[in-house]
């Protein structure tokens, strides 16, 4: 689903992709200047599930916050869809809005205790960016229930409050509220860190569902490479802030040419049966 | 008579039902047991209870016993002096465990200050020493710390150092890699292993994820709605469970048997709980 406003620059033979980021480098300057994101460039094409990988402070969520004009780059240029996020302002940049979602790693926090989850959820549609463009439901109750029952929460759920539900069902409505303004890219940062090993397995299903039914492209951060083996086509390893490998998951998981990719995927506990 | 003996615990905060039901387990000297169960099943309410750490409101009956002693209803006055002397705690997340505004060092030396009689000096040194056994590199500069200087896996080794300084006979760990990226993870895990071994202390250890469990651990305990539901050694637990709980964690646990992009297994596809009363928290 691309944006209606703007002509789509994609020929059927070319087809231009989603994100197409050059030598993108995000400086935090002080009296220790950190190289957060160091001269990446990556492309994501339409239907892709790209997988980011690497250890904390790799720069992962610098480089996805910057890919959803959450930060501003240093240098170095971000197109959606052929256009150019750099330099936008924030009023101007409804369609990146509406084409891009978040679903960030502890919904604890990223869900707002006093709404109701059904004003969580129906709160991107009533966004003064989104709520009159074409490509965003208007029917605010019909999306409400469409949401919830793709994320799979009771209809009664709306009229509660966060604090109701599991950390598992907290991460749907999360999800759920993603998906509201139909997005055609959903970026998850480490969606299932915060879960138990028991609940991130039903959240990891409904995510490869979504993604598969909706045709979404999905961004998914982890530290976890199974977990991104289990959801990902495509992978980038990120060390210092730099890409330091990148490829098909499965040719990354079975043949790591980089020590740090080596590393990262010796250090995954397994179950031994005995010690 | 084995270490710690835990019959018939039951917690109960304040008026609502109990969290924890009537549990029973023992720990040898020596032994390394995983407790497991998803969050809000009580493991750590099992943890604080041993540790005599529940809040005020919280009633605990039954009965609790290190080394004989018994635990419950013991008064604070008597309780204080044992904890990180016979027993001690490692948690989740070593940021909050330790003091922002106190020297590392300083704070792993006061554990051995408070239950022997030592010269600054000699606590120093001995702390010194233990700083090297948790594999810190550069002790003397690590000593001179502060918390926030130091990296995650760092603090949490601190944490480890002074859960072990006075040699206790248990050691809780709640959670204590949760926290940290795993090729972290992973040192501090062998360097828990390392020095339970080289102290000779029991440990208990809490944590949701069953192969980090398999890898400290050689009995595991089970716990589901603040009850144990199974409990047995690593190996028979692991390669054939008994109650359908475990079934459905051990299955949700091994990602790395199941086709990418296929359905993974979830605990529901083994067993499903009684139907609970509405707005009541619900796994998933």
């Amino acid at each position: 689903m691309s944006d209606p406003s703007t002509p789509d620059p994609s020929t059927p033979d070319d087809p231009a992709p989603v994100y197409a980021v050059r030598d993108l480098t995000r400086v935090y300057p002080g009296s220790r200047t950190v190289v957060a994101v160091d001269n990446v460039s990556l492309t994501v094409r339409r239907g892709q599930r790209l997988g980011i990988v690497g250890e904390s402070g790799s720069g992962k969520s610098t480089l996805i916050r910057m890919l959803a004009a959450l930060d501003r780059p240093t240098a170095g240029d971000i197109r959606l869809h052929g256009r150019s996020i750099i330099g936008v302002p924030e009023r101007r940049l409804g369609f990146l809005r509406s084409a891009v979602q978040l679903v960030f790693q502890d919904p604890r926090s990223s869900l707002d205790p006093r709404m109701r989850v059904g004003d969580i959820i129906t709160e991107p549609l009533r966004s003064r960016m989104m709520r009159h463009r074409s490509d965003v439901p208007d029917d605010h109750a019909a999306r409400l229930t469409e949401v919830l029952e793709a994320v799979g929460l009771p209809a009664d759920s709306a009229r509660r409050f966060p604090h109701e539900f599991s950390g598992g069902q907290r991460q749907r409505i999360a999800i759920a509220r993603a998906l509201a303004p139909r997005p055609e890219v959903l970026i998850a940062d480490e969606p299932v860190s915060a879960l138990d090993v028991s609940v991130r397995a039903q959240v990891l299903n409904l995510l490869n569902d979504l993604v598969d039914r909706m045709g979404l492209t999905m961004i998914f951060v982890s530290h976890d490479l199974l977990v991104v083996r289990h959801v990902c086509d495509s992978v980038a390893v990120m060390r210092g802030g730099r890409i330091v490998e990148a490829g098909t998951t499965e040719q990354v998981y079975q043949r790591p040419q980089e020590p740090y990719t080596q590393a990262l995927l010796a250090a995954i506990p397994t179950i031994r049966f005995e010690r | 008579m084995s270490l710690l003996e835990v019959r018939n615990l039951s917690v109960a905060f304040g008026r609502r039902p109990p969290t924890l039901t009537g549990i029973d387990f023992t720990i040898d000297a020596g032994a390394r047991v995983g407790l497991i169960g998803q969050s809000g099943s009580g493991k750590s309410v099992t943890a604080l209870a041993v540790m005599g750490l529940l809040p005020e409101y919280a009633t605990a009956t039954g009965s609790i016993r290190l080394g004989g002693t018994e635990l419950i209803g013991r008064p604070d006055a008597l309780f204080a002096p044992m904890r990180g002397n016979d027993l001690s705690m490692v948690f989740q997340e070593p940021m909050t465990a330790l003091d922002p505004t106190m020297k590392v060092g300083r704070q792993v030396a006061e554990v051995v200050r408070l239950h022997r009689k030592s010269s600054r000096e000699q606590a120093r040194a001995l702390t010194l020493d233990m700083l090297e056994q948790v594999d810190l590199p550069d002790p003397e500069q690590v000593y001179d710390a502060f918390a926030h200087q130091l990296s995650g896996g760092q603090r949490q080794r601190v944490v480890l150092a002074m859960a072990l300084i006075n040699q206790p006979d248990l050691v809780i760990c709640d959670e204590p890699t949760t926290a940290l990226d795993v090729t972290v993870q992973q040192q501090v895990l062998r360097v828990l292993r390392h020095n339970l071994d080289a102290v000779g202390a029991a440990c208990l250890f809490i944590t949701h994820d069953l192969a980090v469990l398999s890898q400290v651990c050689d009995q595991v305990l089970v716990m589901l709605d603040g009850a144990i539901v199974e409990a047995g050694e690593l190996k028979s637990v692991f390669t054939d469970p008994q109650h359908p709980y475990t079934r459905g964690l051990l299955a949700t646990a091994r990602l790395d048997q199941v086709a990418p992009g296929s359905r993974l297994p979830t605990v529901a596809d083994f067993y499903r709980r009684p139907e609970r009363t509405p707005g009541t928290e619900v796994a998933g």
